[in-house]
């Protein structure tokens, strides 16, 4: 199936559960809304025409004072999904606010979806409801803040962990 | 001064004279200025000639802690334990300037500094430092030890 043929199939299938889609240079994306999401990813997943077998990356946007978007949400949620059976590609994304900062996890789906939800809650703050071990991956835990969303100060000084002199 | 004061005197200086050249430096190497410890290091510009060619991997046989490269704020506590457990005298330079400042990782994960840790006897800048400037502050870092300046 060529890219747009995914994108018609999908939205024969969920309807107004997909909210925008657009393509660059080939690549195509659809924005579902987050009560479709998993339900979605999952028909990705084992639909045989889709196949999408493998999560390449999932990863955050904060849209914070972004041409355009400063009334929109905040943040976006981005799949990148590659099908190894057909050799095709999708980007998912799925757009949350700032004071609703949640999204249900995609770790049934693709167990790799553990780390990389536990990157996204490390630097943006976004939690995922289900997730069964949500700490941060790379900080440390007396980490106060999220240094990858747009709010955060680029000289903000976090404390010293360990001794002392 | 007294006679006794002229032997504390010399003792101490021949003491200082035999510990600029016998340096065990321990590398505590987390970067790209790695690299060009190594080239100081091997046989081109050779600090063998300085009495420090023999590193050693454990802080408890080391006098002189070598930080090469960024510390980040998760890698600050290991760096502080590393320097508790070497034994007095001791030494520490700060290689590159990631290790002086933080260099221009001004952001949230980096330690502005290694002296914000450990205290730092000798800065060496660059980025990386050059050998010829590695070389430079090992000296100085020799005229510091054969001075007596060591804290204990």
């Amino acid at each position: 199936m060529t890219g747009s043929d995914i994108v018609a199939a999908l939205q024969q299938r969920f309807g107004s559960a997909i909210v925008e889609t657009h393509d660059q240079h080939g690549d195509h994306t659809i924005v579902v809304l987050r009560e479709a999401l998993i339900e979605a990813l999952r028909h990705g997943r084992d639909a045989g025409a889709l196949a999408f077998d493998m999560l390449c990356d999932l990863t955050a946007v904060d849209y914070l004072k972004f041409p355009g978007r400063e009334d929109g949400p905040r943040f976006e949620v981005v799949y990148h999904l590659y099908s190894i059976r057909h050799n095709h590609r999708l980007r998912v994304k799925v757009r949350v606010e700032e004071d609703d900062a949640v999204v249900p996890t995609a770790v049934p789906l693709w167990p790799i979806a553990d780390w990389l939800e536990r990157e996204v809650w490390d630097m943006f703050g976004i939690r995922f409801e289900g997730h069964p071990d949500l700490r941060r991956l790379l900080l440390y835990e007396e980490f106060v803040g999220h240094p990858l969303r747009k709010d955060y100060p680029i000289n903000r000084r976090q404390p010293l962990i360990g001794p002392k002199i | 001064m007294g006679l006794g004061g002229f032997f504390t005197s010399k003792l101490d200086s021949a003491i200082g004279w035999a510990r600029k050249y016998s340096i065990f430096q321990y590398p505590f190497v987390t970067a790209c200025c790695g690299m060009e410890y190594m080239a100081t290091a091997c046989s081109h510009y050779d600090i063998d000639r300085f009495g420090a060619g023999l590193p050693r991997f454990s802080p408890r046989q080391a006098d002189v802690l070598f930080v090469v490269g960024t510390i980040s704020h998760k890698m600050a506590p290991v760096l502080k334990r590393v320097y508790d457990q070497m034994t007095e005298p001791k030494w520490v330079v700060a290689f590159g300037v990631c290790t002086c400042t933080g260099g221009f990782y001004d952001n949230y994960a980096t330690v502005q500094g290694i002296d914000t840790i450990i205290p730092v006897d000798v800065y060496i800048p660059g980025c990386p430092p050059r050998p010829e400037s590695v070389i430079d502050g090992l000296m100085k870092l020799q005229d510091k030890i054969a001075a007596g300046a060591q804290r204990y």
